[in-house]
């Protein structure tokens, strides 16, 4: 029998249920947002944002907040389709990083 | 779960974020205009769109058969558009309770509730929700009599679900705008149920 993916969770036990929630800050909405609008352009789709989602090692699964899984899942979406490159994405980082010290 | 409600300045995912989002517009797929647009758009999609779509249901009835039949195309007729998925609306009864969940992440009707909260994307809530909902429920305060079936709707990418709550005795004379304004997300969601006053 295939073995259940660490996301497919219905039915499992778990914890008490506490009514959390935040408003979302501004970058966790433009990640939303981006996606929204390169899904709207058929630059990727939801099913590729899903399966990079639950291809998460299970650790960084449960670990990463909601949309450091988006950005995390967006990112390798677009890193398979070859929009961006993984040198381009480390130079951008690094000078991103650079400019806010 | 996390508490995803803190963050330290320039995180390794906002670094990516701001990162991504340069290369894109350096690449000319995205602009910065779109993508705050889309963030503003984003903050009007607020709980009140679904409220506004149950207080005609509550008031009008032909309307309220076309929402079950059809959410989407009701919805339209209400000027809420809803791209490119199937919107169930499953009513509530004196016999059952409805309420949603997505068990494999976070599918949610947001067109008309806005972004989840967290405690929907919660571990806690997708796995137990399916086995044990009238547990969960009464965990969020809401006491389901045993007499009453409570249904479990799991949402996928393709199909959303939204509850239609039971309008409250006590509220034959409102109008539809104070109607609207005691249907709460969490009782679309269905852990909760209009109350009066």
């Amino acid at each position: 029998m295939l073995e259940r993916g660490h996301h497919d969770m219905g039915g499992l036990p778990a914890g008490k249920v506490e009514p959390t929630e935040h408003d979302y800050a501004e970058w966790e909405r433009r990640i939303d947002a981006m996606v929204q609008l390169l899904r709207g352009a058929g630059q990727i789709t939801v099913d590729e944002l899903r399966k990079n989602i639950e291809a998460l090692p299970p650790e960084a699964y449960d670990k990463l907040s909601y949309y450091e899984k988006w950005i995390s899942s967006l990112t390798q979406t677009l890193l398979q389709r070859g929009v961006i490159t993984t040198e381009e994405l480390g130079r951008k980082m690094e000078e991103v990083a650079g400019r806010k010290k | 779960m996390k508490d995803q409600g803190t963050y330290q300045p320039y995180s390794y995912y906002q670094l990516m974020e701001t990162s991504l989002r340069e290369l894109l517009v350096e690449k000319g797929i995205v602009t910065d205009d779109a993508v705050n647009a889309e963030v503003t758009a984003m903050r009007g999609r607020q709980p009140e769109r679904g409220s506004k779509a149950v207080a005609r249901a509550w008031v009008d009835d032909a309307f309220r058969q076309r929402l079950l039949k059809n959410g989407t195309a009701a919805c339209e007729e209400l000027g809420l558009e809803i791209p490119a998925l199937k919107l169930v609306v499953v009513e509530n009864t004196p016999q059952v309770h409805n309420a949603i969940v997505c068990t494999l992440c976070s599918c949610y009707p947001r067109v008309l509730l806005g972004i989840p909260p967290d405690w929907y994307k919660s571990r806690n809530y997708r796995s137990r929700m399916v086995r044990e909902p009238r547990a969960v429920l009464a965990e969020f305060g809401l006491k389901i009599a045993d007499a009453v079936q409570i249904r479990v709707h799991d949402s996928t990418a393709d199909m959303r679900y939204m509850v239609l709550p039971m309008r409250p005795k006590g509220t034959e004379d409102w109008d539809e705008a104070r109607l609207a304004a005691i249907v709460s997300r969490d009782s679309m969601i269905g852990v909760a149920i209009p109350k009066v006053g």
